[in-house]
């Protein structure tokens, strides 16, 4: 069983966090990057090609970050593999000693750095999940008995609490429940009354749900995510004081606009996910901030 | 001609599962010639559906479905039927299905699969309403088609790229699950997100040899010719 899965099960409020794979091959920043978080959070994500842009792969960072003493979630999007690539990869990476896989359908590759490449998306983060159980117990999508059965993984999802509307992003949480989902990281919040509002309709599935914190560096970055990232809105509440200190001030002030976020939000979940992007140096003091 | 075959008749039943008075829209274009339309595949449909118990409020069949104004004119006449049915079911290809769907309040159910526009689109250009995925859900989806409308052929529902009911590939561009996730519940039918369907079989989307081999494919005047021969004829 993976830390992760018992720290959920034992009902402890869970921090983790996430690195990005570089561009290339030299994963030294990547893993200094990750040093941070080492001891403070029970689990890293590897992205995926995240944002469509090609990078080194997420299976391989995870297999070095545990190599490193480190407990990976291997970060699995539908963009770039067909059903059996997928499955495939989901038994690799079991082999390699991972446990914990978060299905996602991934970013159009419109949106990346080979725009015109095939989009695939032959599975969606719904049946991916469906695939994932499907293996644990024995079988693959093709209904094809497998010779040794992964039946340990901890699959997970994600779920965005600022979905306007709503609604179906629920009923499609509700389905990665059905097709399997153990556990939930969500996009950023950075309103707890709009968590709320999600966590009011969300707790009633009994499934951890770990809040997404990305850290905001600037006030651009904040303009940038309200006018580009689907279903977050950074309110005027953490945009104004960080406007209104020096750059060299602004880590010190988001640390403390997050840490105060965070003690907001910790009542109503399960754990958090920490999006540090490039200011991972800045977790641990942010964890002391909020005594995680 | 748009290619499309007869969905299994449980197929079609199972679909229709809670609706109890059905209207039946049959196209008297491509679904004629081949075969998966005309008066006797009508007949049977009603005949199936009378034997399930459930009423036929009414039958008709229009040239073409893709042809909105046609549909637009016809259906009128037909309103007293419409009114007293719970769900269409719509003997055409994709494209017929979701033009009716968009013509009347009420579900639309698709009878065909279709699995090949070759060469002609219809009077509606139809790639991009129909993908001819040979698998159709439209009876799931409101009458919306998500293979085309999503950018990302999803089954499942929006992705967290949806922004304001637009897709993340473009601003201008609906989210195709957005305008399933409205339309359903017009419908009173968000039930419907709730399911899984089946993974897509993208050997559907293949063409039979069979159908290859007709005068509405071939491209080389030999097989033209062959192929316009009466049967039997060597």
């Amino acid at each position: 069983m993976s830390r992760l899965q018992e720290s959920l099960e034992q009902g402890e409020f869970v921090v983790t966090g996430e690195i990005g794979p570089p561009k290339g091959v030299n994963i030294e920043a990547a893993l200094k990057d990750a040093s941070y978080l080492k001891g403070r959070v029970v689990a890293v994500n590897v992205t995926d090609n995240q944002s469509s842009v090609m990078r080194l792969g997420s299976l391989g960072v995870c297999v070095r970050l545990l190599q490193e003493g480190y407990e990976p979630i291997f970060q699995l999007t539908c963009r770039d593999r067909n059903r059996l690539a997928l499955q495939s990869d989901v038994l690799s990476a079991y082999i390699l000693g991972i446990r914990n896989v978060l299905a996602l359908t991934g970013d159009h590759p419109a949106l990346g750095d080979h725009p015109g490449s095939k989009p695939v998306f032959d599975l969606d983060s719904v049946s991916l999940l469906v695939a994932i159980r499907s293996l644990m117990e024995g079988k693959d999508l093709a209904g094809e008995e497998l010779d040794g059965k992964p039946s340990d993984l901890f699959p997970g999802a994600t779920v965005t609490p600022g979905a306007d509307p709503l609604e179906p992003q629920l009923i499609k949480m509700e389905k990665k429940i059905e097709a399997g989902a153990k556990f939930f990281q969500t996009q950023a919040v950075y309103d707890p009354k709009v968590f709320e509002k999600f966590m009011n309709q969300a707790s009633k599935f009994g499934v951890p749900v770990l809040a997404g914190i990305v850290l905001i560096k600037s006030p651009a970055m904040a303009r940038y995510m309200n006018e580009n990232v689907p279903g977050v809105f950074v309110p005027d509440s953490i945009v104004k004081p960080l406007s209104e200190v020096s750059r060299k001030d602004r880590p010190k002030k988001s640390i403390e606009l997050m840490a105060g976020l965070i003690r907001e939000l910790k009542p109503m979940c399960q754990g958090v996910h920490i999006m540090a992007m490039g200011w991972e140096r800045y977790v641990p003091e942010l964890l002391d901030a909020c005594e995680l | 001609m748009i290619v499309s075959e007869p969905k299994p008749t449980e197929e079609v039943l199972d679909s229709l599962a809670g609706v109890e008075s059905v209207f039946i829209l049959a196209c008297g274009g491509c679904p004629v010639g081949c075969k998966s339309g005309g008066e006797e595949r009508i007949a049977e449909l009603a005949d199936a559906l009378s034997k399930a118990g459930k009423e036929v409020t009414g039958r008709a069949q229009i040239d073409f479905l893709c042809n909105k104004a046609l549909v637009g004119s016809q259906l009128w006449y037909y309103l007293p039927q419409l009114r007293r049915s719970q769900g269409v079911l719509v003997v055409s290809c994709g494209i017929g299905v979701q033009a009716v769907a968009k013509m009347v309040d009420l579900p639309a159910f698709p009878a065909n699969n279709t699995f090949s526009s070759g060469g002609m689109q219809g009077l509606w250009p139809s790639e991009e309403r129909c993908a001819g995925c040979g698998d159709c859900i439209l009876d799931l989806t409101g009458g919306i088609c998500p293979i085309t409308m999503c950018s990302k052929g999803l089954l499942n529902g929006t992705c967290g790229g949806q922004h304001d009911g637009k897709c993340e590939v473009d601003p201008e561009r609906d989210c195709g699950w957005y305008l399933i996730y409205q339309r359903l519940k017009e419908l009173g039918k968000l039930d419907n997100l709730k399911k899984i369907p089946p993974l897509r079989d993208y050997r559907k989307r293949e063409v039979p040899g069979s159908q290859r081999r007709t005068t509405r494919w071939a491209l080389e005047k030999e097989e033209i010719y062959e192929a316009s021969l009466p049967t039997g004829t060597e």
